[in-house]
């Protein structure tokens, strides 16, 4: 079809959303500047925080972690994997990333919970929340990063401001699908006992649903660090930046480089919130260990 | 005494705009009718009512409404029409704030899948409906193990529900109903999910608690030897309507419809026959402050071998014979001349025809039944039980009648 053919109407729906961006910046861009203050506060803070300490010892905790949530064996290929990024001078655009997708992720997830309990609990919320999630979820992420840069210049903020967007809907799906998902049964024994609402999502629902939720959230960890990447555009540091530099420059080895220190850390946190999602499925981690040997002390002395 | 549950006139109808469907139902319009329409009749105009302390069963076969019938005693879902009073309050009318408190005070309900919550303790569930109340830790956790031990369950607090069997889950459900301390039980298709053994054995709990505990139970069941074994009244449903509320002697002599009648054809009436609706009452009966003399003198009219002798409290002191009789008259004796070979057996009103064959064949004497006091109701003679077997054989089989008259002529009483 033709554009300039005069039968066909041409909506300005560019310079809408642009419009819109405008009076948002003229008008609340007091909000903007809170969100601002908070994210780099919480981002500067986060990245000291894993760099205050030498690197050395920091990968003995990511180990003793994945020790104590998983498994020895993920605890000794976590220890090996980040010696490995270490020796390849990724370790500080790391644990940049890290910050930033780790405050992404705990606003998506204060967000997302929140909205997929009423979702679950309520029908005309879920009908209006999905198409909500869809769009958010397929419009390419990139487009976010315009209106985020306009409202907050270019920066890390931004980036995690878009990082949050993108990262949300599967926060919410999983959450109103791991309710829903509790056997009515279930449920409808809280209420013959007398069980309030909200003793029956706190009792009941919530605890219930936590395994979906928690695949929610290593989804929302993906996703956080798949934009985060991205928002090395707008000038995030971390592995994103190295990354783009080096598409900017046809750099192939700091690209590989700063490609495999994203991979470590995908691979790392997605294992990681995996057993924390599903502690019962881990038998080897120092947890389960530690309870298995108090149950057993305990049934000792009760015989 | 009132009675708990009193349900009057209830509606459940499914749909948009339920209360249509109660007004075409009350105008005589069938249920498929309704269904056309978009609507689905669960429960139509249901009466009953229980009385305290009693075990009150609802059968039906899957889609008879049972299910929507016990969900509207607790609330769990609200009657379209028609009136529910646990008591004298009216469940129908009440706010859902209200609803959850008669809940927690009154009505506890067992599940057909247990509905335990499997991230707690075995002891954590049982406390469950105290918890929701409010009560403060230690004191639940006091009462949910005195309800474990209720029910077979003790030392298993600390376990989670996955670790046991399926029929120790459901006595954790049992004892979660009985730690919350009410005085209503329901129960909805509680053992159907178990194997046939392990639900006997549940039965047999349910009735030796309900009898200790004096819990008034509202009972769902799709199996009528279950139904006819545990319920002291039954209510039939089908298709909605509540077709016959009786006792299940009541329903085995008396059905109130071919449908009634089809359903009861298998169950083997031996089983559910009691002592108490074969048993005659004895021409005489003596007083045990009688001589000789006077026994003689009844044995007569009464045309029989033997005597039934009561205490002045009406409890059975023993059995006379016709020639113990006759030799103590001859010997001018003054006490009662009590058989020496004879015994006296004596069986309870409740106990099943099936059971009485036995000892109806080591002994010569009529069975003596009692009620539940001890006081005597009546006897059942050998020819009178063989009679009721014949009868109840010969619903199934038709060569159970020669088999009755070749033995009958053994039992020499009358």
């Amino acid at each position: 079809m033709n554009p300039d053919d005069e039968f066909f109407l041409r909506i300005p729906l560019g310079d809408g959303a642009n419009w819109l961006i405008e009076w948002l910046k003229a008008n609340v861009s007091w909000l903007f500047d809170a969100f601002s203050w908070l994210m780099s506060l919480l981002i500067d803070g986060l990245t000291d925080t894993l760099l205050f300490l030498p690197a050395l010892l920091m990968v003995l905790l990511f180990a003793v972690l994945a020790l104590v949530f998983r498994s020895w064996r993920f605890g000794i290929a976590t220890a090996v994997f980040f010696l490995f990024a270490l020796a390849i001078d990724q370790w500080e655009p790391m644990m940049q990333t890290m910050a930033q997708v780790l405050v992404a992720t705990f606003f998506a997830i204060i967000i997302a919970v929140p909205v997929g309990i009423l979702a679950a609990t309520n029908s005309t919320v879920s009908a209006f929340v999905r198409p909500v999630l869809d769009f958010m979820q397929t419009m390419p992420a990139f487009v976010y990063l315009i209106p985020a840069v306009t409202f907050f210049s270019i920066g890390v903020v931004p980036g995690i401001f878009s990082t949050i967007i993108f990262a949300l809907p599967p926060g919410v799906r999983m959450t109103e699908l791991g309710i829903r998902q509790v056997d009515s049964e279930t449920v409808e024994a809280g209420e013959s006992f007398g069980a309030t609402p909200g003793q029956i999502l706190r009792g009941i629902q919530l605890p219930l649903a936590v395994p979906t939720i928690m695949a929610g959230v290593n989804q929302v960890i993906m996703l956080s660090l798949s934009m985060a990447v991205i928002a090395g555009m707008v000038g995030a540091d971390g592995s994103g930046k190295e990354v783009v530099q080096a598409i900017n420059t046809l750099n192939l080895p700091q690209g590989v480089e700063a490609g495999v220190g994203v991979v470590l850390l995908a691979v790392y946190l997605d294992r990681l919130t995996a057993a924390l999602g599903n502690p019962a499925s881990y038998k080897g981690s120092l947890i389960a260990i530690a309870q298995k040997s108090m149950a057993q002390r305990a049934t000792a002395g009760h015989t | 005494m009132p009675p708990v549950i009193t349900a009057e006139g209830l509606y459940k109808v499914f749909g948009r705009r339920p209360a249509r469907g109660v007004e075409a139902l009350r105008q005589g319009r069938s249920r498929d009718e309704l269904r056309a329409d978009g609507l689905t009749a669960a429960v139509i105009d249901a009466s009953f009512s229980v009385d305290p302390g009693e075990i009150f069963v609802v059968m039906g076969l899957s889609g008879s409404g049972k299910s929507t019938l016990i969900r509207m005693v607790n609330g769990l879902l609200p009657a379209t029409d028609g009136e529910l009073r646990i008591g004298d309050e009216v469940l129908s009318s009440m706010s859902p704030a209200k609803i959850r408190e008669v809940r927690r005070r009154r009505i506890s309900m067992v599940f057909q899948h247990f509905a335990l919550l499997p991230h707690r303790t075995v002891g954590e569930n049982a406390a469950y409906g105290l918890e929701v109340s409010g009560m403060n830790r230690s004191d639940r956790e006091a009462k949910a193990t005195e309800a474990l031990e209720m029910v077979g369950l003790e030392g298993w607090g600390g376990y989670r529900p996955s670790a046991l069997s399926g029929g120790m889950q459901q006595r954790v459900g049992l004892a979660r109903a009985l730690a919350a301390g009410t005085d209503i039980m329901l129960m909805d298709e509680a053992f159907s999910a178990l194997d046939p053994l392990i639900r006997r054995d549940m039965q047999d709990q349910l009735i030796e608690l309900q009898q200790r505990l004096e819990k008034t139970v509202l009972f769902i069941t799709h199996d009528l030897n279950e139904a006819m074994r545990i319920g002291d009244r039954i209510a039939m449903m089908r298709d909605g309507r509540i077709v016959q509320v009786g006792t299940s002697d009541e329903i085995l002599n008396e059905p109130a419809n071919d449908y009634v009648a089809r359903f009861i054809q298998d169950v083997d009436r031996s089983r559910v026959l009691s002592a108490s609706s074969i048993m005659e009452q004895p021409q005489e009966t003596l007083g045990a402050a009688q001589g000789p003399r006077t026994a003689h003198k009844l044995l007569r009219e009464s045309q029989t071998p033997w005597l039934v002798v009561l205490k002045r409290d009406r409890t059975p002191a023993g059995v006379l014979w016709e020639d113990d009789v006759a030799r103590a008259v001859r010997d001018g004796e003054e006490a009662l001349p009590w058989s020496t070979e004879h015994g006296m057996p004596v069986v309870s009103h409740d106990t099943p025809i099936a059971e009485l064959f036995t000892l109806s064949a080591q002994n010569l004497s009529p069975l003596i039944v009692t009620d539940g006091a001890g006081h005597f109701a009546g006897v059942i003679p050998r020819v009178t039980l063989l009679t009721a077997a014949g009868a109840a054989l010969s619903e199934d089989d038709d060569a159970a009648p020669a088999l009755t008259t070749s033995i009958s002529p053994e039992g020499d009483a009358r």
